[in-house]
């Protein structure tokens, strides 16, 4: 029966052309604004470190005053750590594996003369962060925990900096001047690059920056290098990064298991109940939490707002769509009355006649899920020339270009139900009087 | 008129779902518009920001990793440098500019005691500028005075990130603020550990990134002695026609009497476009979605009354053949969009409003003025009738021999 109604349906949809052709192309509009806009969020909010990000966690302290405010225009003070509070979880060794660090840009002074000085991002960290990340390297590792405590001045390069600096030969080993200091190459990583760039401050560009260096968070201190990413501080700050009163810096642990879990997060209340009582922290220590990485994401806000409101815009353009094709099948059906009562004269139940119209709605979601996908890969070409920084990750997956067939015929579909019943309650009597 | 609205009420309750579908249409239609249309006129009035410096005549060069120690005398080399280029009229440094997403902020209060965590203190943008940026800017002090001499001589930047100076020029937006009604003129402003005293006020200046007290900006004097190498953009200022090859000159200049420096040089003209891109290319895409959404909605109504006419041709025929003329018929089709228009417009301006208070709540929208409810209205009653007219043109011209047929 399937394969009559499908033949029914295509010879119903050439005999009106216009209608027809005007019925695919507000469900393709609808689709493809929509599902450029759904990729678009889809790809911004994916998994940085897929298979490893179940295991990594961030921890969060309340160093504030009681009396801090914060101000609607600066950022939060209270996303960072402080020196002190960075290092006494790193040095507590408590998570399976732990690191603190902060974002740097850098300038290189390359030995080759035919390059000028250029800078260049990065971040300054500590020993565990390769390892726990899952850092791939191409040549060397990353330093030992050793490097950190005698503040050695060695450097991680990524591939593109490598070749850049060196050509093709093994770096590790050469040297390379950062900032007016030179730093021994002990490893390179290949170019590794978690969409978003997780792990960095909130106010960098997540979306486009991969690091170029990792050097010892110890190092850059004592060298004074400035860091790129937000400094706060809410009491006088004379400059001393290793100040309490400023926050700056990320920690990021590795824990197995839900006990360790469980385990590090009392870890965190123990310390913030400690510093209270050392009068450090005022707040409550119960305030002291453990986010995963999805979760701290979710609650960073990565997704711009704009990026949101477009999506709501777009799923509004759908619905006006929708429900202009709700119009123009119910036009079409009512208009083939006659032909209906015929059939259900001749025997048609009234689910044979719903049937026959929800086949003849699912060649139209069809064919505009097609012209939606067309539509879809426009909307996001033109979103990759879009200067924002998460424009170059606007690409579908087929996971995506199937989600857009189906979300187009579902919604074909939804709008051809009032159509199709009103098409099946049609009173074969009155009608076929009329013929 | 009034006779023929009766007869129109009745043949929709015949046809309660086409009618229905039309209103329907129409509101969503009128709740997604007004509020693309609502966000675009938000990001257009940003866009179109005023900021108080001679945005047009100004080029800028950024010159990062020099030696922060000798400043002092790189500084004076680099400006005398600049200022050698043909049609530069004036060379100056700052730290930073409007709109250069480089802020460097900080919390002042009107009182002695106030320390930065205080609910009244005020988050300013800071600006450490050299001799002469006054004149290179294009800066209006509008009371007091600008920097002399002696305020950039005794300045530096010691080890707190605040200058060592007690001179301060605030605009006109943030001295109202800080200082409501009150001349402004030589009242001083406080953080734990340093004060500083207005001398002068000038018109508003952008901030490096705005969003919420978009004028909150505050020069401070700062010689090229004391000043660590912070002021890092060289600005220059020319007539617009020269500024592309005085910006090439220029970063050249500095990169080759720099050699183990980065410079990069662009026209403000180049920053202001970069900062808002994304905010245009947003507002475009949404003019984008409101023509076709209007054209889809128009399509729909078309394609609604038409079959509807068809419905109707032997009522129609009838009418004509007792006398209604093809205005009657026309009239009362138009009469019949405009009354499903307005429905559609009531149910839309509530829903309007109702995703408006949402986004407020939730996008830091401001609430949608009053008069995008009569501009809205009108714009979907002249499509109604734009997309009627067609259909209605149709029923006009059945023929009242109709009425005779099958009937």
């Amino acid at each position: 029966m399937f394969g009559y109604y499908l033949d029914l349906a295509l010879r119903s949809l050439k005999r009106n052309k216009v209608l027809t052709a005007l019925m695919v192309l507000a469900i393709g509009l609808g689709i493809g604004a929509s599902m450029t806009m759904v990729t678009v969020l889809h790809v911004m909010s994916g998994d940085p470190l897929p298979g490893r990000s179940g295991e990594i966690y961030y921890p969060h302290l309340d160093p504030l005053p009681l009396d801090y405010h914060k101000s609607e225009y600066g950022p939060d003070p209270g996303v960072n750590f402080s020196w002190p509070d960075a290092m006494a979880l790193v040095s507590a060794h408590r998570a399976e594996r732990q690191a603190a660090m902060a974002g740097g840009h850098l300038l290189v002074k390359p030995e080759r003369t035919d390059l000028r000085p250029f800078y260049v991002d990065g971040h300054y960290t500590t020993a565990d962060f390769f390892a726990m990340f899952g850092v791939p390297f191409v040549h060397g590792q990353g330093w030992a925990a050793s490097a950190d405590g005698a503040r050695e001045h060695v450097v991680v390069l990524s591939e593109t900096l490598g070749r850049k600096l060196f050509g093709s030969a093994d770096a590790t080993g050469r040297m390379v001047r950062l900032n007016d200091t030179d730093f021994r190459v002990v490893g390179v990583a290949a170019d590794w690059r978690p969409q978003p760039l997780f792990y960095a401050d909130a106010s960098a560009r997540v979306f486009s920056a991969a690091d170029q260096f990792f050097v010892p968070l110890s190092a850059a201190l004592d060298l004074k290098f400035d860091t790129s990413g937000n400094v706060s501080a809410w009491s006088s700050f004379d400059g001393d990064m290793k100040s309490p009163t400023v926050t700056w810096l990320q920690v990021w642990v590795q824990l197995k298991d839900s006990t360790q879990v469980a385990a590090y997060r009392q870890f965190l209340i123990d310390y913030s109940t400690n510093q209270k009582r050392l009068g450090r922290f005022e707040r409550a220590p119960g305030n002291a939490h453990l986010y995963g990485l999805m979760e701290w994401l979710d609650h960073q806000k990565l997704v711009p707002a704009d990026v949101r409101l477009q999506l709501w815009l777009a799923l509004g353009f759908l619905l006006v769509c929708m429900v202009n094709i709700v119009a123009l099948l119910l036009a079409k059906f009512l208009r083939r009355s006659g032909e209906v009562s015929v059939r259900r004269a001749l025997g048609a139940r009234r689910r044979d006649i719903f049937q026959q119209m929800g086949v003849e709605s699912m060649v139209i979601g069809l064919a505009g899920g097609v012209l939606g996908l067309v539509i879809a890969q426009v909307g996001l070409w033109s979103v990759r020339r879009r200067p924002d920084d998460y424009a170059h990750l606007a690409q579908m997956d087929p996971s995506m270009l199937i989600g857009t067939l189906l979300l187009a015929v579902f919604a074909s579909m939804l709008a051809g139900l009032l159509p199709a019943w009103r098409a099946c309650r049609i009173t074969p009597a009155l009608q076929l009087k009329t013929l | 008129m009034i006779m023929e609205i009766r007869p129109i009420f009745a043949s929709m309750r015949k046809h309660m779902i086409p009618a229905t579908l039309i209103v329907l249409e129409i509101a969503l239609a009128c709740a997604v518009l007004c509020n693309a249309v609502f966000m675009i006129s938000q990001r257009v009035s940003d866009i179109h920001l005023p900021n108080a410096i001679d945005e047009q005549s100004l080029v800028t060069v950024t010159l990062r990793g020099t030696d922060d120690k000798l400043a002092g005398s790189d500084v004076p080399r680099n400006l005398a440098a600049l200022r050698g280029i043909a049609g530069v009229q004036s060379a100056a440094v700052i730290s930073t500019l409007p709109l250069s997403t480089n802020n460097w902020g900080w919390s002042f209060g009107t009182k002695p005691e106030s320390t930065i965590t205080d609910q009244s203190t005020t988050n300013v943008s800071l600006f450490f500028v050299g001799p002469g940026i006054d004149k290179t800017l294009g800066l209006r002090v509008v009371q007091g005075r600008f920097f002399n001499d002696d305020d950039y001589a005794n300045s530096s930047l010691g080890s707190a990130p605040l200058p060592e100076t007690h001179a301060v020029v605030l605009t006109k937006s943030l001295v109202e603020k800080m200082w409501p009604g009150q001349p402004a003129l030589g009242k001083t402003m406080y953080t734990t550990g340093h004060y500083y005293t207005v001398v002068g006020v000038m018109a508003d200046v952008l901030r490096p990134n705005i969003g919420g007290q978009n004028y909150s900006t505050a020069f401070f004097p700062l010689g090229a002695a004391g000043s660590k190498g912070v002021q890092a953009y060289y600005v220059m200022h020319c007539d617009p026609q020269d500024r592309d090859r005085i910006v090439r000159e220029a970063e050249l200049k500095l990169a080759t009497i720099n050699p183990g420096a980065v410079a990069k040089g662009q026209t403000y003209s180049e920053i202001r476009t970069k900062y808002f891109a994304n905010m245009s290319s947003m507002a475009w895409m949404l003019v984008l979605v409101c023509v076709v959404m209007l054209a889809v909605t128009a399509f729909g109504i078309v394609g609604l009354t038409s079959f509807w006419v068809n419905q109707r041709r032997r009522q129609i025929g009838v009418r004509r053949a007792v006398g209604a003329t093809r205005g009657h018929i026309m009239r009362y089709f138009q009469t019949e969009n405009f009354l499903l228009s307005t429905a559609g417009v009531v149910f839309g301006m509530a829903l309007a409003f109702g995703i408006n208070a949402y986004l407020m709540q939730h996008y830091e929208l401001n609430r949608m003025p009053w008069y995008y409810l009569p501009c809205g209205a009108i714009a979907l009653w002249v499509i109604g009738q734009l997309s009627v007219f067609g259909p209605a043109r149709r029923a006009a011209a059945v023929p009242p021999v109709v009425a005779t047929r099958s009937a």
